[in-house]
């Protein structure tokens, strides 16, 4: 056999990638597809078309407070999240997957669907899920079982995903978070209703002029966690940061990288507003295609804004249940498909594959290897001592609390310890665009570093320039400070000469000071303070220049 | 003896096999009379091929290489050289490898090398084509798949080819394994070597054909209903439907997954026992295949010599007395009956029981087995592979592409299956279904807690016409009757040739199914080796050249 041709009625651009993974197929081309007629379908879709439909350009409105203008009505909104796993293989194959890779590099016989192949679960997909379920408080089901969902569209191999319909593998759980102190605050608990296993689809590229679609089988059967809310949020800014803890969360158990542009954690929102009070639920709406916090968080306040004007202007009937899409060129919601009654995706048992069996031992193992959860460091930080602001900012990325912690152990003070992470080093970070371990700087020698500043060793400002080399090039406080013999000068003796030679090389400004122009103190401090070429201890500085100036007047 | 022949049968000259053990003493001829010999054949007689008691035609290839008596190629151009000769009368294959003879060559390379040979060297398999090869096309007998070659081998049928066997080519079925006839091919219509105006069975009515007309060793077939037995009764060969998992599914067309598995066939008992031990065991591949020990099925076969007057005394054969009432044929219900005092002359105490839930396993068997093809002929879309027709809107590739590749059985089941998973439905039929799966699990288990091996007809009556009954679907279901509960219920199966009925110019064979407990192939094969031995004048060739 030569090749396999992915069959195409117009096949514009072939591109042809060889293929290393699957020694019989030599070329794998793109199928290609016209663009289907207002197909939908239940993942996700492309965009451009709405966005060309679009011809209004009302631009960003400004926001204000939605709660003060909600008169007695109140938002419900509940979260799906896909979060794909960042396993080594796919979750039924044993296809690396990386994101980016040429399209259809990464794929086999299995992922691509071919007659007579036979799924074959990969068990870190149950490891990942299990250390989520249990970060997510969850229930997890001993016995669980994947189903088959069942829809066609060409991203979708098989003609069914491999999930979890009935029998989930956690259920009953709930997420703790802490809202950002500029937002007001506050903790807040919200439940979730089930975590489940299921295979990512494909991807569709469709052509510029929209005329043909190409299939891109390389995310085919990686593996996801779909994760779903109890409807518990009630603004945009909760939805967003029950997101964002949920990103904390998986990159802290090292199960994704939660990456949102990338498409890594993927949250459809449902959101519905009713009069305060009443129990019934109001007509929800789904809404997707938000890729990163802020967006979701705008959203969402964009369409419980929308949905509450339909409501006061009597309108209600126009909420319909719909999938609408977040416009991010335009900040509103626009529909993408009503949806006529339920999808039937003919959900039965996957018999290819047995039943998923997590043991009491398994689990204990899985519990008591989970690091510590963002939670439970948030409350450990808060008894240091530390305010909030500080708790969110060193708890909200792991490596970042990672360092701080180890910061801390090898003897910094705390609040010493953030003020630097939180400073000058994150400063640093951001300007260059790194993440806290991809520097030469070890949390040894920040502790050091403090250290030697507490101790009088050196002085705050020869700190920061220490700082900057360690992050830089790295190497040892004491290195550093041997080398450029940076020990400050703390002999009274040694200042009090510098002192002096300063005053006598500046005799107008000492008359002047004399004169009244007590300003000038500053003036000879930065002097002397260059004299020691930043070494004399400033206290001991002061103090001596003080003396002298005030002497003989 | 009181065993009955219902009628003669024209068998092939025979000519002696230079097998270790020396035919003359044969204790077969102290059961029956000798069989009467005579030959009606126009065309030149086979060497290899042998009647009267059965006898591994795998091991006879090996003693020939081994002591260089005839070489791989001889023996593989012989079997091509009959393929060829009746293929157009058959029509069992779909495709003929066209590297037999040179794999063949290889293997005398290997033996004038001196090299030690693989157990199944020089042996002819012919595959359904429902099990991916990956120099061949595999279409599964639909024309959706036609000119579709697989990236990869069946891992049954890598093993056949670590074992050294030559895969001959592709033998025809009821598209994806859906019918009991090999009508329901997408490209053409296979004819029972007895009877060329009959059915061969189905659906792996071209593995059995093969098989029977020595068009090649033996073959592999896959079971979903009762797809490698009723043909193997059909066409009067030996077909084992071993337990769920034995055999990995890998390289299986899938059509219901949690009954699919792939079997045997074979002109006798030991080649089916060598052929299931090489392509049995777990494989990774396929997570519903079994991690249990495999025995050395062939190993445990008994050799005639040893046997006493009562070989199988005191086994426990239940006789299933829902498989011999109404609607099933007096000849089959008599050869079955026959076949059981047979056992019982040979020591095994036989008991009438009941499945009380028999009669249920054909629709619950027909609600899963559609659910699931639904589910598994999704793949069939016209994007990836095999037939693409359309104006290359979406739902136009979708809907004209399955609507030409299809053919009807399968789109009937198809649409059979989706009903029965749509919302509203799926808890009357495949829930409910699936209820009487466990049922029939249940029986089964009961019955085997009280017998050691159950016998029954392997279909209701032998081979039909062609014709007969492709407009009503139904009564093909009904055929399936006899053997569908044993898929449901997971089980072994071995369907042997206990006698004949009348029909065709020389009887149309009957097949005896004994089932045992689940991974009790060995069982299966132990009695069924006994069984073949001893049975007399049942064992042979089709008057296939009678009909020139």
């Amino acid at each position: 056999m030569a090749s396999i041709f992915f069959q195409g009625i117009r096949s514009n651009q072939l591109i042809v990638y060889p293929l290393a993974h699957f020694s019989r197929i030599q070329t794998a081309v793109y199928c290609t597809l016209q663009r289907p007629q207002g197909q939908a379908r239940p993942q996700e879709v492309s965009f451009q078309e709405q966005r060309k439909v679009q011809q209004t350009s009302s631009q960003t409105t400004t926001r204000k407070p939605l709660e003060q203008n909600m008169q007695g009505y109140e938002a419900i909104i509940g979260i799906e999240t896909h979060v794909q796993l960042s396993t080594v293989t796919k979750a039924f194959c044993s296809c690396p997957y990386f994101y980016g890779s040429p399209p259809n590099t990464a794929i086999c016989p299995v992922c691509m669907g071919l007659p007579g192949t036979l799924p074959v679960l990969n068990s870190k997909v149950v490891d990942f899920a299990v250390k989520l379920a249990l970060a997510l408080n969850c229930e997890l089901s001993v016995t669980s079982k994947f189903d088959r969902k069942q829809y066609f569209y060409p991203d979708l191999p098989k003609g069914y995903q491999i999930s979890q319909f009935d029998i989930p593998i956690a259920t009953k759980g709930f997420i703790d978070l802490d809202l950002p102190v500029e937002f007001g605050g506050g903790h807040k608990r919200f439940g979730i209703t089930r975590v489940h296993m299921e295979e990512d689809a494909g991807k569709l590229l469709h052509s510029d002029n929209g005329s043909y679609s190409q299939v891109d089988l390389n995310r085919a059967g990686v593996p996801l966690l779909e994760i779903v809310s109890e409807p518990d949020m009630r603004s945009g800014l909760e939805a967003a940061e029950y997101a964002a803890e949920l990103q904390r969360l998986v990159r802290y158990l090292g199960v994704s990288n939660g990456n949102m542009q990338e498409g890594s954690l993927r949250c459809d929102v449902n959101v519905s507003i009713r009069p305060r009070g009443q129990l019934e639920l109001g007509t929800k709406v789904e809404i997707k295609n938000m890729n990163s916090f802020s967006a979701m968080n705008r959203a969402i306040d964009y369409e419980i804004s929308r949905q509450f004007l339909l409501h006061s202007q009597g309108q209600s009937d126009q909420i319909v249940q719909e999938t609408r899409l977040w416009e991010e060129g335009y900040q509103k919601t626009v529909t993408m498909r009503k949806k006529e009654g339920l999808a039937d995706y003919r959900y039965f048992p996957e018999p290819d594959l047995p039943e998923v069996v997590v043991t009491e031992d398994y689990i204990e193992n899985i519990r008591s290897s989970l690091p510590e959860l963002p939670e439970l460091k948030r409350r450990r930080y808060e008894k240091m001592g530390l305010s909030m602001q500080d708790v969110l900012f060193l708890a909200d990325d792991i490596s970042v609390a990672n360092f701080f912690d180890s910061t801390l152990e090898n003897g910094a003070e705390a609040k010493l310890a953030a003020n630097w992470i939180m400073g000058d080093i994150a400063a640093y970070l951001k300007n260059e665009h790194l993440s806290i371990d991809e520097v030469k700087l070890t949390p040894q020698e920040l502790a050091e570093l403090i250290s030697s500043i507490k101790g009088g060793i050196i002085s705050g400002k020869i700190g920061k320039e220490i700082l900057f080399e360690l992050i830089a090039k790295g190497g040892t406080v004491q290195k550093i400070i041997e080398e450029k013999d940076l020990v400050q000068i703390a002999d009274p003796g040694a200042i009090e000469a510098m002192v002096d030679k300063i005053l006598e090389e500046n005799p107008k400004q000492l008359q002047q000071y004399r004169g009244g122009k007590t300003k000038l103190q500053g003036f000879f401090a930065g002097q002397v303070m260059k004299e020691s070429k930043g070494k004399a201890n400033p206290t001991l500085l002061n103090k001596i220049l003080s003396e002298k100036l005030n002497a003989n007047s | 003896m009181s065993f009955l022949i219902p009628n003669p049968r024209l068998i092939l000259p025979a000519r002696r096999l230079a097998l270790p053990s020396s035919r003359s003493t044969s204790p077969r001829q102290l059961l029956h009379g000798a069989a009467t010999a005579s030959a009606t054949l126009s065309s030149p007689p086979s060497n290899t091929v042998a009647s009267g008691v059965p006898s591994s035609e795998i091991l006879s290839i090996r003693d020939s290489l081994l002591s260089r008596r005839r070489t791989a190629s001889d023996i593989a151009g012989e079997y091509l050289d009959r393929l060829h000769m009746v293929e157009p009368q058959i029509r069992s294959f779909l495709h003929v490898s066209e590297s037999a003879m040179k794999e063949a060559e290889e293997v005398d390379r290997m033996v004038a090398a001196g090299r030690e040979l693989p157990l199944l060297a020089g042996v002819l398999v012919g595959v359904k084509d429902n099990i991916c090869t990956v120099d061949m096309p595999s279409t599964g007998g639909s024309k959706i798949l036609k000119g579709y070659r697989p990236a990869f081998d069946a891992t049954a049928v890598r093993r056949l080819r670590e074992a050294g066997a030559i895969v001959v080519g592709k033998t025809n079925l009821d598209e994806f394994g859906m019918g009991s006839s090999t009508e329901g091919s997408g490209f053409q219509v296979t004819a029972n070597p007895w009877d060329l105006s009959r059915v061969p069975g189905g659906s792996s009515g071209g593995s059995a054909a093969a098989v029977s007309a020595r068009q090649c060793v033996v073959s592999l077939g896959s079971d979903t209903g009762g797809s490698v037995r009723q043909p193997a009764s059909f066409c009067g060969v030996v077909g084992m439907k071993p337990t769920y998992g034995r055999v990995s599914r890998f390289g299986l067309m899938a059509y219901a997954s949690s009954l699919d598995v792939i079997g045997c066939f074979g002109s006798s008992i030991a080649d089916v026992a060598i052929l299931l031990n090489v392509i049995s065991g777990h494989d990774r591949l396929d997570s519903t295949s079994s991690k249990r020990d495999v025995p050395d099925f062939a190993n445990e076969l008994v050799s005639l010599n040893n046997l006493d007057s009562k070989p199988l005394k005191g086994l426990k054969v239940g006789l299933i007395r829902e498989t011999i009432g109404e609607g099933v044929d007096a000849g089959v219900v008599s050869a079955v009956q026959a076949a059981a005092s047979h056992l019982e002359h040979l020591g095994c105490v036989l008991n009438e029981i009941s499945l009380p839930s028999f009669s249920l396993g054909l629709p619950a068997y027909y609600i899963l087995a559609s659910s699931e093809a639904s589910s598994n002929l999704s793949r069939y879309d016209g994007v990836r592979y095999g037939n693409q027709v359309g104006n290359g809107e979406l739902s136009s590739i979708y809907g004209h592409s399955r609507a030409n590749g299809f053919g009807d059985e399968v789109k009937m089941r198809i649409l059979m299956g989706t009903y029965a998973l749509s919302a509203g439905y799926y808890d009357a039929y495949y829930k409910r279904a699936q209820q009487v799966r466990t049922l029939i699990q249940k029986c089964f288990r009961d019955a085997m807690n009280d017998n050691d091996i159950l016998i029954s007809p392997a279909a209701p009556s032998a081979a039909y016409k062609i014709g007969e009954k492709t407009n009503n679907p139904l009564a093909m279901y009904a055929g399936d009757i006899m053997t569908v509960n044993v898929n449901l219920a997971g089980l072994p199966a071995l369907v042997v040739p206990c006698g004949f009925v009348d029909g065709g110019p020389a009887g149309l064979p009957v097949g005896l199914q004994i089932i045992a407990a689940a991974f009790c192939e060995d069982t299966l094969l132990r009695v069924g080796h006994i069984f073949e031995q001893t049975l007399q004048n049942c064992r042979s060739v089709p008057p296939l050249y009678g009909a020139n």
